[in-house]
């Protein structure tokens, strides 16, 4: 790109400083009342008013102007096809924003009266019900604030229900293509990782597992369908043979989202598994959260759930906040302060209202059959990773871009300039160079076919010998490549005067 | 169904396409008798004028913040949003954005995290902050976590004004590391000083872990308890659970912390009961590597212009695995724009004035509370939230007044059920949304139940 503008804004697309290089001292975007004069009572530490705390003053206008112009700069699920696999960028309904701000919802304080808040504790209850119908499943911890931390709402239960049975088993099998939350979460709780290879088809290997079991095993962590995109077959038996061990099956619900409302976890034999409300259940990533992770759990885990949890009673609804209200339970403890990410729940309960029993079967077929039609279009010049149908994602491998010199990074940074958000890169592990691919249901045939008609150009102009266009893409957008070796070597973490 | 837009015709010729007679032969890797054939027992879909009018028969049942005099706080407050946040907050290309793993296409949830970071560490005066963390009580957790990680010692130290639910948390975390958690009991009548956990702490001390304010209100210097801590080689942890604060009171930073964390709630993001919230997290430049969670940090794009990425990966489970010094994957992206937002439209000016007014309330409303018979302020010293004791229990008490219509403190004995001796104490919580009518009546209330 030759053409300059003076002042390096393109078009739509503004220059912006950080809100550190802008505003004067005095300046304000809010306007607060003058406080009454009163004895101050800080006890001697009040802040010294001579020294800047260094927040810049702005007005509202140029608060707006800043993020709006910010939000220029991001691609969103609004903005575009965003098919980044194992991610599951569905459209977010604003209805669900809707209802997370009515009041009577939004202006809950967790501390009130339970009696003032009955509306409230139904709500998680509804939540909560739907959530255990469609996993077939018996109890359900609603507290945890992500996936993350549902694995490891999953896994204490499991060190609990093992703790109880004095059992000092310390070793977690996990197939080599999990994401890295699952051997990060394991570690957590104490146990080691043990990893279990894929066979050729990106499946577990059953015999590889089979052979590690032994009494020192506490259980094993899958996801299915898997992170390949595929359906675990031997799913069952796997569940079998941990349970014949002595173990537990814990499984990564991140991939929910395929067979929600056809395969129940229930009748797969696990014993815990998450729910990611943002993936499967349509709340918003929001760069990057919050998110949320109720975790199912079998009978056998269900008493070990962490606290608080909401009963039903003749009295209407409670919250049971201490690990001493008996009534069978052991808790293992409790996972963060109050009871949960309540404005997902509220936008979870509205997306499972609004597809009901049928439109979530829909949903989950749609989804598939949108994954599946991607990849019969894009094997004809891309190299699938595994033969067969895959679930709600495509997974390639690289082999196709072979003697190309052009990368999965190269190619997936042209595809930006095309307008869409790029594939998940180079995970899982187990496949070189992965491209993994998930449009999810909420696409049209024609936005799939208008990427993979973008894709299959690329790929032509790869195998046409222009790799030097490849390594200089993205062309288009408000940065180019960055730099992040450098911004690893030396950290640049925060502005300072210094480093303006 | 209105979020799905494939029509019957185009699921056959996708099909087609595809080379299979059904959705279902999609499903031919699921075992037999697992796949259903029917829809589970739950209702059919309905429309949206439907969901929203259930939803909002939900919301009545509900006696709402906004609609009552409130006093409540605990480690969630109420403070007033400024429009303009949830207005940023919900443009679709901020809402519906995912990690800003593609750089080139995240450059504005980037540079708002950098923001971020900034503001943290600049209200905390420490070095660096990272891009949050769940809440308040996971963000003491990890802080926990990374002392003992950064010492290579395994014994924690928590003040009895930590927060019970923060406390909860942490030893939830530290149960299967083999963290000690060790610490005494608090009392908001019985000051905990540097002195009563000086003799707590030797060299297999990690950390030392203080609320300030704590969680009965009242304010402390850190300085010499600091000076304990380094003098045995272990980390000055300082927890925090209201963000306008350090808008009045000397920072975390300037008493020696090492790691400063806590609930970024109050700064832009609704009280939600309870949640999505915004763990804020900050400390030295030294243990940077030790952190938890998400970095983000300034380079330069192919083109020498100044951009940002997400850095120092290499400490993150997505690389490190078993090894990586958290499992933390999501953290509160969308909370922390509020955050950045409301900060913003605050500025220098407008966080130190909130905070006064803050204080004003309180010190307002704790003057009310002091001339009622039968109700006792207890703390010297607070910012915006107090404690009380009262002449009767105090849930029954707060139960008498929500039959008036006020939203009172949080009896003590909800955060301490098996603490017969705090029965009587109730938290009494401030902020710039209480009037003086809210006052009068809280007080004029108290006095009726209490004669």
């Amino acid at each position: 790109m030759t053409f300059q503008t003076h002042t390096g804004n393109r078009g739509l697309v503004l220059e912006e400083k950080l809100i550190f290089e802008q505003g004067e001292p005095g300046r304000s975007g809010v306007d607060l009342p003058d406080p009454a004069p009163v004895k101050s009572r800080l006890g001697g530490l009040a802040r010294d008013e001579n020294s800047e705390i260094g927040l810049p003053g702005l007005s509202e206008p140029q608060v707006v102007r800043h993020f709006t112009r910010l939000s220029q700069k991001n691609f969103g699920i609004d903005s575009g096809f965003f098919p980044l696999g194992s991610c599951t960028m569905k459209h977010n309904p604003r209805l669900n924003e809707k209802v997370a701000r009515l009041p009577g919802i939004a202006d809950l304080h967790p501390m009130q009266p339970e009696s003032t808040v009955q509306g409230a504790l139904e709500l998680i209850d509804q939540c909560a019900h739907w959530l255990m119908v469609l996993t077939g499943m018996p109890a359900v911890a609603m507290s945890p604030a992500s996936g993350a931390q549902g694995e490891l709402c999953g896994m204490m239960a499991i060190r609990a229900a093992l703790d109880a049975r004095g059992e000092n088993r310390r070793r977690v099998l996990v197939p080599e293509s999990a994401h890295g939350t699952n051997p990060a979460t394991a570690a957590a709780c104490g146990f080691t990782v043990d990893s279990i290879p894929a066979t050729e088809d990106g499946r577990v290997d059953l015999a590889a597992f089979e052979a590690k079991l032994g009494d020192d095993v506490a259980g094993i962590m899958l996801t299915n369908p898997n992170t390949c995109g595929l359906f675990e077959r031997d799913v069952r038996k796997i569940a079998d043979l941990v349970h014949a061990a002595g173990g537990y099956f814990y499984c990564d619900g991140a991939n929910f989202n395929a067979i929600v409302g056809r395969v129940r976890p229930a009748d797969l034999g696990i014993d815990a598994m998450h729910i990611n409300l943002h993936k499967t259940f349509s709340t918003p990533h929001g760069g990057g959260g919050p998110g949320s992770g109720p975790v199912v759990f079998s009978d056998a885990l269900a008493p070990f759930a962490p606290i608080p949890y909401v009963v039903k009673t003749e009295d209407g609804f409670h919250l049971v906040e201490t690990a001493e209200e008996k009534d069978g339970k052991k808790p293992f403890g409790r996972l963060k302060g109050f009871h949960g990410q309540m404005g997902m729940f509220v936008r979870a309960l509205s997306y499972m209202k609004s597809h009901g029993a049928d439109g979530l079967r829909q949903a989950s077929g749609d989804a598939v059959l949108n994954a599946n039609y991607l990849l019969a279009r894009l094997k004809t010049k891309l190299s699938v990773a595994f033969p067969g149908y895959c679930m709600h994602e495509a997974l390639f491998d690289d082999d196709f871009l072979k003697g190309t010199g052009v990368s999965t990074l190269d190619l997936a940074k042209a595809i930006i300039d095309e307008g869409f958000h790029p594939m998940t890169m180079y995970f899982p592990l187990v496949v070189h160079g992965a491209l993994l691919i998930e449009p999810t249901e909420t696409e049209t045939k024609e936005s799939i076919d208008q990427f993979c008609d973008a894709v299959l150009s690329l790929v032509a102009k790869a195998e046409a010998g222009d790799s030097e266009f490849f390594k200089n893409a993205p062309y288009l957008t408000p940065r180019r490549r960055l730099d992040e070796t450098a911004a690893a070597r030396k950290p640049i973490l925060r502005w300072s005067p210094s480093n303006a | 169904m209105r979020y799905l837009p494939l029509t019957q015709a185009d699921r056959a010729s996708m099909l087609e396409t595809i080379g299979a007679g059904s959705v279902d032969e999609l499903y031919s890797d699921v075992p037999e008798g697992a796949l259903l054939k029917e829809p589970v027992d739950l209702p059919h879909h309905q429309g949206e004028m439907q969901v929203e009018r259930d939803m909002a028969q939900l919301a009545a049942k509900n006696m709402g913040t906004a609609s009552a005099p409130s006093f409540l706080g605990a480690g969630a407050y109420r403070h007033h949003i400024p429009a303009t946040v949830d207005y940023i907050i919900q443009r679709g290309e901020f809402l519906t954005a995912y990690t800003p793993y593609q750089p080139e296409i995240a450059q504005g949830t980037l540079q708002y995290l950098f923001e971020f970071q900034t503001q943290v560490a600049s209200i905390t005066e420490m070095d660096v902050a990272n891009a949050s963390m769940w809440d308040g009580a996971t963000s003491c957790a990890e802080a926990v976590l990374m002392a003992c990680r950064a010492t290579r010692r395994k014994k924690a130290v928590l003040s009895g004004g930590l927060h019970p639910h923060y406390r909860e948390v942490t030893e939830t975390y530290c149960q299967y590391s083999d963290t000690e958690v060790a610490g005494r009991d608090g009392h908001p009548e019985h000051q905990a000083t540097a002195d009563e956990l000086d003799d707590l702490i030797d060299d297999q001390t990690a950390c030392v872990v203080v609320q300030y304010p704590d969680v009965f209100g009242r304010l402390a210097d850190h300085t010499k308890l600091a000076e304990a801590c380094h003098a045995k080689g272990a980390l000055l942890v300082v927890v925090f659970t209201e963000a306008v604060a350090f808008g009045a009171i000397k920072s975390p930073g300037s008493f020696g912390a090492d790691i400063v964390c806590g609930e970024g709630q109050s700064i832009g993001n609704a009280l939600g009961y309870g949640g999505p919230y915004v763990g804020l997290f900050a400390t030295t430049s030294k243990l940077v590597r030790q952190m938890p969670g998400r970095l983000c940090g300034e380079t330069v794009d192919q083109d020498g212009k100044r951009g940002f990425v997400l850095t120092l990966s290499t400490r993150e489970q997505h690389i490190r695995r078993e090894k990586a010094t958290s499992n933390i994957c999501t953290n509160s992206g969308l909370c922390s724009l509020a955050f950045t937002v409301h900060m913003s439209l605050l500025g220098e000016d407008g966080y130190r004035k909130l905070a006064a007014i803050n204080h004003e309330r309180a010190v307002t409303t704790a003057d009310a509370l002091d001339a009622v018979d039968c109700v006792e302020v207890v703390n010297d010293s607070f910012f915006n939230e107090f404690t009380v004791k009262l002449s009767k229990p105090a849930a029954e008490v707060v139960e008498a007044l929500v039959a008036r219509g006020i939203l009172a403190g949080v009896p003590l004995s909800r955060l301490y059920p098996n603490r017969d001796d705090l029965g009587q104490y109730m938290l009494v919580a401030v902020t710039e949304t209480n009037t003086d009518d809210d006052i009068a009546a809280l007080a004029a209330a108290l006095k009726e139940v209490l004669a």
